[in-house]
């Protein structure tokens, strides 16, 4: 298996080598080689950015699969906020819930209600001395892994606090299995995810262990519950036993504002979305700005997870369904003290491991070399025409000279570079072809002179 | 190695470049976090204080196994007491400069804290020199 596990894919049959891809992404991690796209491993951080942008949908992401849950004797859900935003009002929270039961879910329980609980370890983190302000959330994991790759000295911001779906993925196991005075190991928990960076924070998490079992999109599941809800009118039973738990602010975490939604207002808050602005955000904080920013909500999608690449509605449709939604349930989740107390002895709540920076950017490992390259890179990059057009294959000029110091491209990938060589070369025949041999030159002049005559 | 950056008096768009360029050099060179961070904080403090206070300047970066130099020059007004200069809180930015966020007499003391050596030369209608220098051995604070 290799170093990285990598959610966001690429299907090589249906990639036309267009340069779509290389251009959006982010951490340029893409390059078309061969007519064909390549991601660079250490580089993707699965924001699905490129699957959003792909004109011929070759990029995917890889999930499990509804087979899976056969594995498990027990099998719980816990369906992000955003999943109760697709069904355009038509479908209600009870009703999801009983549906994904009717589906083979012996429980489930909202991820929503992990956000409860992390809202409330957000506030009492701000209660801390220590905080390094901004302090940066830690839900998106595509963020995450952003700030590992792009932002590595912006690590010791990142708010050491689970994600609501690691918790929630942690109540749920440990609440059946007590019920059902069952073992953990037969239990497995099955997030409905919005994103494929949250199957790589599954199968390959950043800084802990997790609770979760396997992962099934939104838009997987989203056909399932659609042809079969109507069902539900033979399973009277379902309906009384699916209310949800989670308060309004739980879930509202899907869209943008949700997590801050629990502070009071001496806690100062600025939220972004989409991963071009936040890459602007973050490089005002690497030079010292927004220090009296207190949080930084940051989600890698438009319109938040609302927006993430697996799910089906629009975001800004979907926001005001999961609004109405939000709108009838209760301010608060009426999460106890000692609850909460339980939640945060078990350790669940809290990173147990540092986050790693991921230094890609590095040009070689001994920096007496490193520097060497940069001054390559530098010179070469004046010397390219700077048009940044991607047709080399690389997503900038700067970006193929580094390809081509690291020995990964050659300069006649340029197009420009390519065509103004075939241009001096034809100036050169030109100039060869005036150039008769002296045998030749007598007969010509003659032949001129009758012409003008 | 030594590259040079022109910086624009007046020029808030483009403030925050040189710091940024320099950023990712450092990062590709493989300099350590916590130096990137105080160095990004010095340039930009320095290259917000051309555009601010003085004419056009540059933002010279050399790298070496001695260590990291910033040198932040410009054609500008100069310091006229620099002691004064140096303390938190002292700033003579216009009532607009200081509504779009700046003002606050923090970039020079921050300059100060961020890195391992701080020369200052200023002249009265001359101009002013930053002479910045960074260990490579972390000893972070
Ligand atoms: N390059 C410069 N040329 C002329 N005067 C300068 C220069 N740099 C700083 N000063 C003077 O020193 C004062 C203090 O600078 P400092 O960077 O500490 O604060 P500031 O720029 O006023 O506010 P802040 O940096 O917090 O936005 C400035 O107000 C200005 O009068
Ligand atoms: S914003 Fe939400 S959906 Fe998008 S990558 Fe982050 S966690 Fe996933
Ligand atoms: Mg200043």
């Amino acid at each position: 298996m290799s170093e990285y596990f990598h959610s966001v894919r690429l299907d090589k049959s249906k990639c036309i080598g267009c340069t779509n891809c290389i251009k959006r992404c982010p951490t340029e991690a893409i390059r078309v080689r061969d007519g064909k796209a390549h991601i660079l491993e250490e580089r993707c951080i699965d924001c699905g950015e490129c699957i959003r942008v792909c004109p011929e949908h070759a990029k995917y992401a890889i999930t499990d699969t509804f087979e899976m849950l056969r594995k498990f004797k027990y099998r719980l859900a816990i369906p992000a906020p955003s999943l109760f935003g697709q069904f355009a009002g038509k479908l209600s929270d009870i009703e999801i819930i009983a549906t994904l039961k009717m589906l083979g879910f012996d429980e489930v329980l909202e991820v929503a209600l992990g956000a409860d609980y992390v809202s409330m370890a957000y506030r009492k983190y701000f209660q801390r001395q220590d905080v390094l302000r901004p302090a940066i959330s830690s839900a998106c994991p595509a963020l995450v892994r952003l700030i590992q790759v792009r932002f590595p000295t912006l690590i010791p911001h990142i708010i050491p606090i689970e994600s609501p779906m690691e918790i929630t993925a942690y109540l749920a196991k440990k609440e059946f299995a007590e019920k059902q005075n069952i073992a953990l190991t037969e239990v497995g928990v099955f997030f409905i995810s919005p994103c494929p960076a949250k199957v790589t924070a599954v199968r390959q998490p950043v800084a802990s262990s997790t609770y979760v079992d396997g992962i099934i999109s939104i838009s997987e599941i989203y056909g399932l519950i659609i042809r079969n809800h109507s069902k539900l009118r033979h399973f009277p039973e379902l309906l009384k036993t699916s209310r949800p738990r989670a308060s309004s602010g739980g879930l509202r975490w899907a869209r943008p504002g949700g997590e801050s939604i629990g502070f009071s207002n001496n806690i100062s808050h600025v939220q972004v979305q989409g991963i071009d602005h936040i890459i602007k955000v973050l490089e005002q904080v690497e030079m010292g700005k927004l220090r009296n920013v207190d949080f930084l909500e940051l989600q890698a999608c438009p319109g938040g997870c609302l927006g993430g690449p697996l799910t089906v509605e629009n975001p800004f449709v979907a926001r005001v369904y999961l609004n109405q939604m939000a709108n009838d349930r209760t301010e608060t989740a009426g999460i106890t003290a000692e609850e909460f107390q339980g939640i945060e002895d078990s350790g669940a709540l809290y990173f147990n491991a540092d986050i790693k920076a991921r230094q890609i950017m590095r040009l070689d490992e001994d920096i007496a070399k490193a520097l060497e390259k940069v001054e390559k890179v530098e010179n070469l990059t004046q010397s390219l025409p700077g048009l940044d057009c991607g047709a080399c294959g690389s997503p900038t000029c700067r970006a193929l000279a580094e390809d081509i110091v690291q020995g990964l491209a050659n300069r006649t990938y340029c197009t420009i570079e390519l065509r103004s060589d075939v241009r001096k070369l034809a100036e050169r025949m030109l100039e060869f072809a005036q150039h008769l041999p002296p045998t030749m030159e007598k007969k010509t002049q003659e032949a001129k002179k009758d012409e003008d005559e | 190695m030594k590259m040079s950056f022109p910086i624009a008096s007046d020029d808030f768009v483009q403030a925050g470049e040189a710091s940024s360029k320099i950023k990712r050099i450092l990062k590709q060179i493989g300099i350590p976090s916590g130096i990137i961070r105080r160095v990004s904080i010095a340039v930009y403090e320095s290259e917000m204080n051309i555009v601010i206070h003085a004419s056009d300047g540059e933002i010279t970066l050399s790298v070496s196994a001695d260590g990291i130099d910033i040198i932040s020059s410009d054609q500008g007004p100069g310091i006229a007491d620099l002691e004064l200069a140096m303390q938190e809180g002292y700033s003579t930015a216009s009532e607009e400069v200081r509504r779009q966020g700046f003002g606050a007499g923090m970039g020079l003391p921050n300059i100060k804290k961020s890195c391992d050596q701080l020369n200052i030369e200023s002249e009265l209608g001359k101009g002013t020199t930053l002479t910045m220098h960074f260990n490579l051995t972390e000893s972070e604070v």
